[in-house]
């Protein structure tokens, strides 16, 4: 067959290029650039090469330590937010009401947390735990627990996650809620022929059919956990010491606060690389996950 | 195994307090034996699907009550009702195999392992699944899958009826009549009381023993192929099943002989009472009128035109501002616009109100 060609089209996809290449590429080339170079300000630049790079995976030196200790706690609190929200999302799913004016009255209760600004979150939790002023403070010095997350990094670590998960398991709950409603009746009704069990029905039908929006829910909330710095730096501000100092403060604190242009060029870029790769690992699975499926599906 | 038993069995979607007119199901009592081919017939909304989810327990009755075997079952739930049903659409566990989910049923009630292997491997060679049993269940195409459901039910061996809810919508056309057959001889070597739902008649008819005709909540009637046919007790019947249906047609009828349009034709049967003030109607399946050329003594018909249906021709015809149709003889061909219609008396009905009326001989 021949195909008709027209080059026309490439000035369709100009703009588009254009607009790309201001607002993505060139910045991210000029965070290249500075990761390549020193500077003192004044605007002048020294070649470094890969030095900082060198420099943020070796642990013995400041950039390398603040780095990978940052990063680690970053981990660590994506991996348990992620072990919280998730099942928990999933139970809330499950116990929303199916049909009647109670699924729209939940929705909007679901939807409000994740209407708020994050440092709006921020400043609502800093406030709420306030051993002086704070209900949840007040109340839990009130009944003898020593609770302040200024000077203990329990408490610290404890308020960021069940702000987060405050914050965030919504958006599970929700994802697995239209999960679930899109299962329809007679998978229910011939359960309950075959005689499944509760438990039964949860792992044979409603866990496999939740599948793919668990996928999506566990992606985004990686991403969004890995990410995160306007709520801990709101209510902690990465203290006591640096025990919630999580990756994006730390890359703050070295471009805005150091002013270190060339460090935080390397970091970013490495973080920047983390994500994609999570993200790309995620998507493999995801798309073969879903191409398992129809392979072999003659009518459906 | 069970005979089912339909007692004043009534259901309205609105509650029992709804007007009775309203109910989706009217009030019926009938009896299912066991053992029997059933089909539910109807067009969409008459209610038949409703039934089904009545005796499989899926939805609960207004009023009356359902008999298995002749004990009550109306307030047990489904699972405890020893019913298989096969859905619409295919209902597949997607993280198992076929061999599991044919098992499914059986570790659900604790069944012993060997017991449910025995069970499995017995159910899926009786449906063409052996070489599938270790696939997952989720890669087969549809008319598999609805044999897993299938299987599914008929894993248990306590069944006592398996109902179909037009189990073969999403099924190509070509592997329908496969698995119809495939039913049929089920039906006849398990010996289960089956009742099959659908708005096909020739599903309807080729599947089962004696089919249940519905319309608008009710049964109009229930009978074998031939008797639905030959003697349709409603009108629903007579043009819901045929192709093209019956022919109804207003007519003045006095003792041996019908008036239509005001031209007399000779009736097989004397009807001398028939309901006074009733709506009086002629019916003939248009197989049993011929075309002819017109002739003084034949009811004359404009003919609008002919559908060949390869096997056989039949004219669409028109008496006054009736529509009618009628069988064009093998080698005839049309005049005019004109034709005579000849009817076979045996295979005329009376019906007042659209019900049959019996005449005497």
């Amino acid at each position: 067959m021949d195909k008709t060609i027209n080059q026309k089209a490439w000035f369709l996809v100009l703009p588009v290029f254009l607009v790309v290449a201001f607002s993505a590429i060139l910045p991210l080339m000029t965070v290249v650039n500075y990761s390549m170079q020193d500077t003192f300000g004044n605007n002048q630049f020294f070649w470094n090469g890969v030095g900082w790079f060198k420099e943020l995976l070796d642990p013995s030196t400041d950039l390398g330590g603040r780095f990978l200790d940052s990063l680690g706690r970053n981990l660590f609190f994506s991996i348990v937010i992620l072990a919280i929200e998730v099942p928990l999302g999933i139970v809330v799913a499950l116990s929303m009401p199916r049909e009647g004016w109670t699924v729209a009255a939940c929705l909007v209760i679901l939807a409000l947390p994740l209407l708020i600004p994050w440092n709006v979150v921020g400043t609502i939790w800093q406030i709420f735990g306030r051993p002086d002023i704070g209900l949840l403070g007040y109340t839990l010095n009130g009944l003898g627990i020593n609770y302040n997350y200024v000077s203990n990094e329990f408490d610290a670590w404890a308020t960021v996650i069940v702000m987060d998960v405050w914050h965030w398991t919504s958006l599970v709950a929700l994802l697995c809620y239209a999960g679930l409603k899109s299962i329809p009746d007679a998978y229910y009704q011939a359960a309950q022929i075959d005689g499944a069990s509760r438990w039964a029905v949860f792992t044979a039908i409603q866990l496999p059919k939740m599948n793919r929006v668990l996928l999506i829910a566990v992606l985004l909330r990686f991403m969004d956990s890995f990410m995160i710095y306007t709520e801990p730096f709101v209510v902690t501000g990465g203290g006591p010491g640096n025990s919630t100092t999580f990756v994006s403060i730390e890359l703050v604190k070295i471009a805005l606060g150091q002013f270190d242009l060339g460090k935080a060029a390397a970091l970013s870029l490495v973080y920047n690389l983390i994500i994609l790769i999570v993200c790309w690992v995620f998507y493999t699975v995801m798309t073969n996950a879903g191409a398992e499926r129809p392979a072999k599906q003659g009518v459906a | 195994m069970a005979r089912i038993d339909l007692v004043d069995l009534a259901h309205s979607y609105g509650g029992n307090d709804a007007a009775p007119e309203s109910f989706a199901l009217k009030p019926i009592s009938m009896t299912w034996r066991q053992g029997g081919a059933y089909a539910l017939l109807g067009p969409s909304g008459c209610g038949k699907t409703t039934l089904l989810n009545l005796i499989s327990g899926i939805v609960t009755p207004s009023r009356g009550k359902i008999l298995f075997d002749r004990a009550d079952i109306t307030p047990l739930s489904t699972q405890k009702r020893n019913i298989a049903q096969v859905f619409q659409f295919p209902v597949i566990y997607d993280t198992m195999t076929v061999g599991q989910n044919l098992a499914f049923p059986l570790r659900n009630r604790g069944v012993p392992k060997a017991e449910v292997n025995a069970r499995v491997k017995q159910i899926a060679d009786l449906l063409d699944l052996t070489p599938h049993l270790n696939r997952k269940a989720t890669r087969l195409t549809a008319d598999a899958k609805q044999k897993i459901s299938l299987g599914r039910g008929l894993v248990r061996s306590d069944v006592a009826a398996v109902l179909f809810d037009e189990p073969l919508t999403v099924i190509d056309p070509e592997l329908k009549w496969q698995l119809r057959s495939k039913l049929k001889a089920l039906h006849r070597d398990l010996d289960l009381t089956m009742i099959y739902v659908t708005h096909d008649q020739t599903e309807a008819l080729t599947f089962a023993d004696t089919v249940v005709v519905m319309h608008d909540g009710r049964v109009v009637q229930s009978g074998t192929p031939a008797e639905l046919f030959d003697k349709p007790e409603h009108t629903f019947v007579g043009y819901f099943i045929g192709s093209p249906g019956m022919n109804i047609v207003p007519a003045e009828v006095r003792g041996r002989e019908a008036r239509i349009s005001g031209h007399p034709i000779v009736l097989n049967r004397s009807y001398d009472v028939l309901p006074s003030g009733a709506k009086i109607e002629v019916g003939v399946r248009p197989e049993f009128v011929d075309v002819a050329p017109p002739a003084p003594g034949l009811l004359s018909a404009n003919i609008e035109r002919i559908d060949d249906l390869g096997r056989v021709r039949f004219a669409r015809v028109r008496i006054g501002d009736a529509k009618f149709a009628a069988r064009v003889p093998p080698g005839f061909s049309i005049p005019g616009d004109t034709a005579g219609l000849v009817f076979d008396p045996s295979h005329v009905h009376v019906y007042a109100d659209s019900r049959l009326v019996e005449g005497t001989a």
